[in-house]
């Protein structure tokens, strides 16, 4: 068991499962409905070519979402 | 046939509401259920696109269909999320409340589809499943059992493919059916805490009425949520009401909105593990591959502009030739009007206002075509969010977001189309500035302006093409560089409120489907002509007739003009205009470039007394030369053409883009503001220049 980390510090193509996401953050809610929720496996994609925002993959569908979110999210890196 | 129509009465007709995800496939399978039958407009209040059509049951029967926006959720985010919500609710009194429900799912993505599926089968209206795109999940390795799902929802469940029809025929012959039972019950496993802090919610907005006696309880779920942007029909003093619901239930239940969210994924599964077996490893997917060039760190940048070149290229070189055409069929119904109608003014009306008028907004329309076209085409196969993946950063450096980058884009060539693209922003705040700062970018119809003044600033052949090119160029820049520090200011201080974070799904890639790129074209185009061609219609008259009358005695159109109310208010706005180092000829030729910006070079020739051509600007361009002021002295300088494009940059003049803004912002006060904030700007930018160049010695 590795320790947890931001989601916004994933390593590109590496694959992680959600820990937790903060309550009550405009916009996350909405991520949440979109499937990234804790216990969610997920995997980083990529950044775009600008470093910002960060593409992954959650529940079979491609999502982008900013750093400034991905930094409240924590994640446990898997395999 | 029309006897029978006129004899089923029109009660009986069934309304069923088309709704599902963004990217699930949801127009497409509207318009093959629908075809041309089709009605598309806006809900009364907000800028929403409301589309309905109509089809027939197997058994003859017509069907009328609602197509909703597509939304990740009943709980509303956005303006659009929140149209959806209150019509399946039955709360906006301009819709009625649907009979049933087909709500299409995109089977390759059954899980997050489920979400909002699971959200509509509560509502307890008799609901058809559509699994969407099977094409796309067994390429995908999936393997759903159709029959399952049908048993635990109680609903019909259509697999299709509806860019191929396939699954058409079936999904028709549920519709007709007589009685479609009310769906299953999701049981989602909610803790006791939050059942009850629900449950008094609800008796709360009974006790007061702000939801009917008899309302589903899930419309006070809706209405407990937060952050939502607000629910038809609730009056002021509900609100209060409401917002203490909200309050005691957060209270009482901490973050119960997230859990319910994890409840019904939890839901869905459970019973997701019995309906579908994924295959081991998943193989690279066609998207997969695809975005490894399209969102590579270099060849994307290079797929980005060479797009770009091709679009800009085509706008420029192909609509060149129908522009042509455009212009001869109204030059020559202006002659042919003018041949058969004794001279007066009743002729003139027809042919110098509105049929010039007219024709001068409708020469865009080939231009405005080609970027319809584009815009649809990069909507249909999924580009268009990997542009907004990859212009994220770039955009979000003054506040939008990478979703502001196409219309901004598309505005080089017209405002029109830019404006109307804006409707895939999500945020109404985003919309709003972009729309704001959009009609900055220089558009085509500016470039006659800056190529008459370029021409007259450096008439001579010896000074190199570069130093031309160079200026053309800092003039794009100097309107980019407006619409990116308004777009700075206005972020910041004109709009309050959050901004919500860009969370964009990036969809499968999937090949366009043109019968519905062509459908919309067609209803932005009739939009466009409509809306903008009845302010277009009353401007041209009122632009003529301040330039004809009062009638002068002489036979010199120059002097008439001077003599026209035109004429007078070019002489009052001297004083005003003095400053930049314009007079009241120059004084004309802006005012009438209110209507559209390129009329000013057939303005300016009227005043001068030139003869027109468009083939060759010098005849003007020497003229403007001879031109002098009362001491003398030259009236055009490198100096005042510099500062007349510079006013032309900033300047919002264009009837268009005021009618089309107007309409995307649901009123008159944002287009009001944007012609106050650019003419103001476009006003001090050409004093800036001219009296800095004045005080240099230029």
């Amino acid at each position: 068991m590795s320790d947890t980390q931001k989601l916004s510090d994933l390593p590109t193509g590496q694959y992680a499962v959600i820990v937790s996401l903060p309550h009550g953050v405009a916009g996350l809610t909405r991520l949440r409905e979109m499937g990234v929720l804790p216990g969610t496996k997920i995997q980083l994609i990529r950044r775009a070519p600008l470093g910002d925002p960060l593409e992954i993959s959650v529940r079979g569908s491609l999502l982008s979402l900013r750093q400034q979110e991905a930094e409240l999210i924590e994640i446990r890196p898997t395999e | 046939m029309p006897d029978q129509a006129a004899a089923s009465p029109q009660k009986s007709r069934l309304t069923y509401a088309l709704v599902g995800n963004p990217n699930c496939g949801k127009t497409t399978v509207f318009n093959a259920l629908t075809g041309l039958r089709q009605k598309v407009g806006n809900y009364p209040g907000v800028t929403v696109e409301r589309k309905e059509g109509e089809c027939t049951s197997p058994r003859g029967e017509r069907i009328r269909l609602i197509d909703l926006p597509g939304s990740y959720s009943l709980n509303a985010r956005s303006p659009d999320e929140a149209v959806l919500r209150d019509v399946l609710l039955g709360r906006r009194e301009d819709t009625p409340k649907p009979d049933r429900v087909i709500c299409v799912i995109d089977t390759s993505n059954l899980e997050r589809n489920l979400y909002l599926a699971t959200q509509i089968l509560e509502l307890g209206l008799p609901t058809i499943l559509v699994l969407n795109m099977i094409d796309v999940a067994e390429e995908k390795g999936l393997k759903v059992d159709f029959s399952q799902i049908e048993t635990r929802f109680g609903c019909p469940v259509i697999p299709m493919q509806a860019n191929s029809q396939k699954g058409l025929v079936e999904l028709k012959f549920a519709m007709g059916k007589e009685d479609l039972a009310a769906p299953a019950e999701i049981d989602l496993k909610l803790s006791e805490d939050i059942r009850n802090g629900l449950n008094s919610g609800h008796q709360i907005l009974l006790s007061s009425s702000v939801v009917a006696a008899d309302a589903n309880p899930c419309e006070s779920l809706y209405l407990l949520s937060q952050h939502d942007p607000g629910h038809h029909g609730i009056t002021d003093s509900q609100w209060p009401i409401i917002k203490s619901a909200r309050a005691q239930l957060e209270k009482d239940v901490p973050a119960w909105e997230d859990q319910i969210v994890s409840a019904r994924y939890d839901w869905i599964h459970e019973h997701c593990e019995r309906f579908v077996s994924r295959p081991g490893e998943a193989k690279a997917s066609l998207t997969d591959r695809l975005d490894g060039i399209l969102l590579h760190p270099l060849w994307g940048w290079v797929t980005v502009l060479a797009i770009m070149a091709v679009l800009f290229y085509l706008i420029f070189s192909i609509a060149d030739g129908p522009m042509g055409w455009i212009e001869t069929f109204f030059e020559a119904t202006g002659g042919a009007v003018q041949g058969m109608m004794p001279p007066g003014d009743l002729r003139d009306l027809i042919t110098d206002g509105i049929i010039a008028g007219v024709g001068g907004v409708v020469i865009f329309l080939p231009q405005i075509l080609i970027l319809f076209f584009f815009i649809g085409l990069m909507e249909d196969t999924g580009y268009m969010a990997r542009v907004a993946f990859i212009m994220d950063r770039l955009m979000s450096k003054v506040g939008l977001n990478g979703k502001s980058f196409l219309p901004l884009l598309s505005s080089y060539a017209c405002a029109v189309p830019g404006v109307m693209a804006t409707r895939t922003i999500d945020s109404p705040k985003d919309r709003l500035i972009t729309i704001l700062v959009v009609p900055l970018a220089s558009c085509s119809a500016r470039l006659p302006v800056y190529l008459l003044m370029i021409a007259t600033m450096i008439p001579s052949e010896q000074i190199p093409v570069l130093t031309k090119v160079g200026l053309m160029v800092s003039m794009y820049f100097l309107g980019t560089f407006g619409a990116f520090v308004f777009a700075w200011l206005f972020n910041r201080g004109l709009m309050k409120g959050e901004s919500s974070p860009m969370i964009l799904e990036l969809p499968s890639y999937k090949a366009p489907s043109f019968k519905g790129i062509f459908l919309q074209l067609w209803e932005r185009t009739r939009i466009f002509i409509r809306r903008a061609g009845t302010i277009i219609l009353g401007i041209s008259i009122l632009l003529w007739a301040a330039a004809t009358y009062p009638k002068s005695d002489s036979e010199d159109p120059a002097v008439q003009l001077s003599e026209s109310i035109a004429g007078k208010v070019g002489h009052a706005m001297e004083p005003l205009i003095k400053p930049l180092g314009y007079d009241w000829k120059m004084g004309i030729g802006l005012l009438a470039s209110f209507a559209a910006r390129e009329v000013f070079v057939s303005t300016m020739s009227i005043v001068y007394s030139v003869e027109e051509s468009d083939e060759d600007i010098l005849p003007l361009r020497d003229r403007l030369l001879a031109e002098t002021r009362p001491d003398g002295s030259a009236m055009y300088t490198p100096l005042v053409c510099l500062s007349l494009m510079v006013f032309y940059v900033f300047a919002m003049q264009c009837m268009s883009t005021v009618a089309i803004v107007k309409r995307e912002t649901n009123g008159w006060k944002w287009p009001l503001f944007q012609v106050g904030y650019m003419t103001a700007t476009a006003y001090f930018a050409a004093l800036l220049v001219y009296q800095v160049g004045s005080l240099l010695g230029y």
